[in-house]
This record gives structure tokens, sequence and C-alpha cells, in this order.
């Protein structure tokens, strides 16, 4: 799960993170009196390169704070990672604008290779550390922590060292980090980023931009952290399936895919653009999937409007295929399925899963196995027209 | 012969009290496995399908000689079920629950680093020796006996491999899913040296999926050290990047770990990789027949 900046700055400053004081403003807010200028204003949205699209200025008056505030609220912002669509921009924080003298790079992710906790730093502040990664890849540093020993003092020592900075500034980074790496073990974090940390030209470090990611496998135990989620961020239909335990991605296509198992769902998109079609989704409904789930993932399916066909791949291992079939026809008939339905079943039950779909008399057309099943929907659904 | 499980296998089921447990218990049973125990804190002296519970993992192991344990216990008490099943002497230890916090597995991972268990999962479907032992969650009767080892981190895809083998009337010796979680045990390097070590088995069948360098790791080990015949398949070739498909372990990031790289180092490596996943059965066909060994492949046939 991510958040915005100025949540991710408030749960730095919770674990004693000495973060820039910031003024958040919705749309509706009227601009306080107490904002002291120069001051950067910065579009909230889940994405980087905000500032290449537009979406962080500096302001010097109030006129310009005002002004800029009103081009910002409900503009399309796109970057390099939102896509074409963008993100809409609905809160602004405004923090005080400072003199840089330099700027780093400082993450934290999880370390697989050595069983711990890996801190990511570079002199290349302000860049994605993808792009670091690829073009200065020797400026990266790598300092695995182990969580036997935790942070220790000697870590923080040698990363300032290898950052080139002035150990004068040991003291601040040590909190920093100290509190970073206390607020990724317990809320589960997956990465926390500060980049740019910026070094101010009197000595001071300066928390510019954070960024947080949650483990959506640890949000369970941290049921606080739901209340920073912004919906206006999240794919309606994915959000949707979210609440009906169902794994489902939009993708761009006229496909819509039902399959059960994450690695058949996606060997199931590979089929379908191996002949030529494109999947309008990912969707994975579980290897116990009931009657009542098959109805909820297709009613998400028939909600799309760009669906021209709908492929169910279903390899019946728990799951028992009649089940599955009864579920499909039982949508089929409740929501009106206009459109065709292809569908393959495979494994428990499968003959009397197919028999049922053959007698129904709905307009269900089975597949014998998996590439008639996706050459017929790339049929159906191609996108000729 | 098989890897890692056999007729004699001896099992405890860890959770067996819930809803999961109770079922995949009498699947297990029905499949013919040695279920021997189970264990729920709480529920000592109750039992499922007759199958006697202990409160703890190392009463269950007294009372009963098992040393393999199944766990089926929710995603928060996961990572606790498979410290206690290591601490309680189990040399294997098989976690379906899906769900477990990435940090907890790391923990996990690091305690059983030089101990002798060996865990395999977490988010898997488990392991199968047909004809003999089925620890897990997988249809049992899709499966043939033969001599054909499967690794894979999707379970539909393990079914979809093993329907589609089966069908040529190619058996399997084992079949292990290691699951779809970036952090997990039974890795596919150790697998594919178990089954290299295994005389029974005489190709291998090897499914990976987008991201991490797994996949590529274990193209390195097959170029140096597999003689048997290796098909491969990964998922993902279509997934776009930075989206997690369904496994937690299925991102490809910062241009990382993409089903083209996997395929390609697999190639590179000397197995045959199939395109499309219905070819994978076939690709595993063609790949025993030019080792010269397809009969002995096919169910039913003796060792000549």
């Amino acid at each position: 799960m991510k958040i915005h900046e100025y949540q991710a700055k408030e749960l730095l400053a919770q674990y004693g993170v000495p973060v820039p004081e910031g003024v958040l403003l919705s749309e509706k807010d009227t601009i306080p009196d107490e904002i002291r200028f120069p001051c950067v204003i910065k579009a909230q949205i889940h994405s980087g390169g905000r500032g290449k699209a537009g979406g962080v200025r500096l302001v010097n008056s109030a006129d310009e704070l005002k002004k800029a505030a009103g081009e910002l609220f409900g503009t399309c912002l796109v970057t390099r990672q939102t896509g074409p669509k963008g993100r809409t921009v609905h809160k602004l924080l405004l923090t005080p604008a400072e003199r840089i003298k330099k700027e780093y790079y400082l993450g934290l992710l999880p370390d697989f290779e050595n069983g711990g906790l890996l801190i990511l730093a570079s002199a290349c502040g302000g860049m994605e550390i993808e792009q670091i990664a690829e073009e200065q890849p020797d400026l990266i540093f790598k300092q695995p922590v182990s969580l036997q020993i935790g942070l220790r003092d000697y870590h923080v020592r040698v990363l300032t060292e290898k950052l080139g900075m002035s150990s004068s500034l040991f003291c601040q980074m040590r909190t920093i980090l100290k509190g970073m790496f206390r607020l990724f073990l317990e809320k589960d974090c997956s990465m926390a980023e500060i980049n740019p940390l910026s070094e101010t030209e009197d000595g001071r470090i300066h928390i510019t931009d954070a960024k947080i990611t949650f483990d959506d496998n640890g949000c369970a135990g941290h049921p606080e952290l739901m209340s920073l989620m912004d919906p206006f961020e999240e794919d309606e239909k994915e959000l949707k399936a979210r609440e009906a335990g169902l794994n489902y991605i939009s993708l761009s296509g006229t496909i819509g895919c039902m399959v059960n198992g994450a690695g058949l769902a996606m060997a199931t998109m590979d089929m379908l653009e191996g002949y030529g079609g494109r999947p309008a989704n990912f969707l994975d409904v579980g290897g116990s999937a009931t009657e009542g789930r098959i109805k909820k993932a297709f009613e998400i399916l028939l909600s799309d409007e760009r669906v021209r066909v709908i492929l169910v791949n279903i390899f019946g291992g728990i799951i028992r295929c009649d089940i599955a079939a009864r579920g499909i026809l039982g949508a089929a008939e409740d929501l009106g399925v206009k459109i065709p339905v292809i569908v393959r079943l495979e494994g428990t039950y499968a003959e009397e899963g197919r028999r049922l779909l053959r007698e129904s008399g709905l307009s269900v057309i089975p597949a014998e196995n998996m590439s008639a099943a996706a050459k017929k929907a790339v049929e159906y659904g191609g996108e000729s027209d | 012969m098989s890897i890692l499980i056999d007729e004699n296998t001896k099992v405890i089921v860890q959770g067996i009290t819930g809803k999961q447990g109770r079922f995949h218990t009498e699947q297990m049973l029905d499949y013919g496995t040695k279920i021997v125990a189970g264990s729920t804190p709480g529920k000592g002296g109750s039992s499922v399908s007759g199958i006697p519970v202990y409160n703890t993992v190392s009463k269950a192991a007294e009372m009963t000689g098992a040393d393999t344990s199944v766990i089926f216990v929710p995603p928060s008490a996961a990572a606790d079920a498979v410290l206690e099943a290591a601490d309680a002497g189990m040399r294997l230890i098989v976690c379906i629950t899906e769900g477990i916090p990435v940090l907890d597995m790391i923990r996990v991972k690091k305690y059983l680093e030089g101990k002798d268990s060996v865990l395999i999962g977490p988010n898997c479907p488990g392991i199968i020796t047909p004809g003999a032992c089925k620890i897990g969650i997988m249809p049992g009767y899709i499966c043939k006996k033969g001599r054909i080892g499967i690794i894979s981190r999707s379970g539909t895809l393990t079914y979809e491999a093993i329907h589609q083998l089966s069908q040529r009337n190619i058996g399997q010796s084992t079949a292990v899913g290691i699951g779809g979680d970036p952090v997990h045990g039974l890795g596919f390097v150790h697998a594919l040296e178990l089954f290299e070590k295994d005389p029974e088995t005489l190709g291998i069948v090897m499914i990976g999926e987008i991201g991490g360098d797994e996949e590529e790791r274990a193209a390195d080990y097959i170029k140096n050290h597999i003689r048997k015949p290796v098909a491969a398949f990964i998922s993902g070739r279509t997934a776009p990047a930075g989206k997690r498909m369904g496994h937690a372990g299925a991102i490809i990031s910062g241009g990382k770990g993409t089903a083209e790289g996997k395929a390609h180092a697999l190639s590179e490596s000397g197995a045959a990789v199939a395109k499309l996943p219905d070819e994978i059965g076939g690709t595993l066909e063609k790949a025993v027949r030019g080792a010269g060994i397809y009969e002995r492949c096919l169910w039913g046939e003796k060792d000549s």
C-alpha cells in the first residue's frame, strides 16, 4: 500500500525524525495567513517525478500561492510513473523553501539476500534510485543491517563517510536512520525513502521528500494504517475486487479474464497475447473460490465497458468445476450477460461442469483446452473495429 | 524413490482444527498420506477425523515419531508455527498459508539457516509423490506415478503441468510447489539438486514467473550441475512492470525480474523453454525423447 508524502512525513515525525513543518491544503480550504514565503507547494499524488510534471512549485507571495493552488487543484498530473491517464491533484503540501547545498538519496528495503534490512544511499539525490542504478551504479552505497543486532552507530558512521558528509551531520543522520528503522519494522514497511535528503547551506539536514510503502501482507496486523489509504489513488475496480477478496489488476485490453491461481492467470494473459489479443485485466479468484466469489468477479468484469468477451480459465483442484460452472451460470442469469463468455474447465468434476454449461441454454461457449479458449476469446474480442 | 517425502513419511497437521486444516486433513488421508497427529494450541486431547490433536508440535512429535509437518494456520500465526515446527525437530515443514508479512518470513528464514529443517512455502500448494504421499492441497487424482520431477512457484500451473504430463502418459516422481512469496524456504536450486540426485527422477519441469532472480540462479545451476533434461516455462511475459501479479513475489521492478530475461537465461543453460503454458507437456516430451529416455518416462514402465 502506498501513501502520500505528507502522510509519510507525519509518520516519520512520530518516530522522532525531524521533518520540516508543513501545511496541508485541500480544495475547499482557505489558505491560512501565517504562511511564510518563499515556500514550496507540492501536489500530493502517489507518484515520483512530480517536479518535472509541474506538480512542485516555488511561490514567493500569497498571490502566487493562490494562483498556483488554483492551477494545481483538480489538474491531472502525468508523470513517468502514472501512465498516460495521470493522477488528479486533490491535496497540496506547503513546506518552507530552503537554501540547499547538496542532495542525497536514502532508502530502506527488506534484504532478501542477507535476511535483514538494506540501507541504500547515494550522493546523487533527487534522482529515482532505479535511474541512479542504471546510470551510476557505482554511486549507490549498500549497507545490509542484520535484524539480530539492529542499526548501530557504526552503520551510520560508515554511511556518512561513504556519502562524503561532514562528520558534524552524524547525530542528525543517526536520529533519522534510527527513526526510519524503527518505523520500518514496527509498521511492516516494504520501502521507506527520503529523496532528496538535503543538506542546507547552514549545515542542517532537511527531509525534502519522503515516500513509504507498506507490505500488503503486513497491513492486516496494523489496522490503523488503513485510514492512510487514499481511495482517489486507487482504481475503482481494483478496490472493489480487493474488498471481495479477489486479486484484480486493471489492464488496457478488451478481453476480460477470470482465472484461479496467480500463475495460471498470468499464463492466461500470456496465452491471449500469444494469439494476438489483449487482456482487459488480471483476475485471480483464488484457489478456494466459491459460487459467490465467482459471481462477484463476473460483476467486476461486466462493469468494465471495454470488455467485449469474457474468458474463464479454471483448473479445478480443490474448487470443483461443477461448482464453478454453477457460479458462472448463476452470474450469467442474474446479471444478464450480453457478451460472449468462453469457458475452459479442467480438473475436479470437469466433465460435470462442462455438461452443466452445455445444457444450460445460456450463451456460454465451452472450450476443450487453454489454447482453444484463448483463440476463441481473441476471435470474439478482437480489436478490429 | 522420490524427493523429500515417500510412503513412510509421518505427518503432523498444524492448525488441524481450523476449516482448511480439517478439510485438507481428510483429503490427505484419502490419498493415503500417513497423517499421525494434529496440533492446535488449547485443543489438545480432541481429535479430527480420528487423528489425535495435541497442544504443541513437540508433544505431537514425541507421541507419534512424526518428523514432518504441514501448516494451515492464519497468516498472523504462521511464522510462529514454522519456528515451533523447526524447534520441535521437524525435518520437513510445508507451509500452505498465504499472506505472511515479508519481515516475518525474513526473520524465520534467518532462524532456519544452519538448521536441519527444510521449509517448503509459504503460499504454496505443497508437495506430492504420486501414489505414496501428498502433503498439501493439490488434487491428487490428476497425478500419475512416474519419473518426472516438477518444481513451480505457482499452484494452479503445477496442476496444469501435472495434467499435461499425465495426459501424455508421462508420470511424475515428485511435484513441489515452492510458493509465490518473495521470501520462501526450498528454492529452485535446492530442488534441482535433489531431483538430480534422485535415481527415480529422469527429467525435470521447472515453472517460474516474473519477479526476483531465482530463475536466473537456477539457470546457472542447470548449466553447471544438471545432467537430466529440463523443460521450463516462465509466466508473466505480458505482465505490466511495477504491478504485483497476485503473488507477493511476482513483480517486475526497476526493469529486473522480467519473463524474457528468465526465459533467456534458461534457454542459455540448455533447458527447453515452452513459450506458451499449454506447451509445457509437449516441451518436456520432446526433451526426454531427445535424451533417448522417453519410453522409460511413461507411466507403468519399469526401468530397463
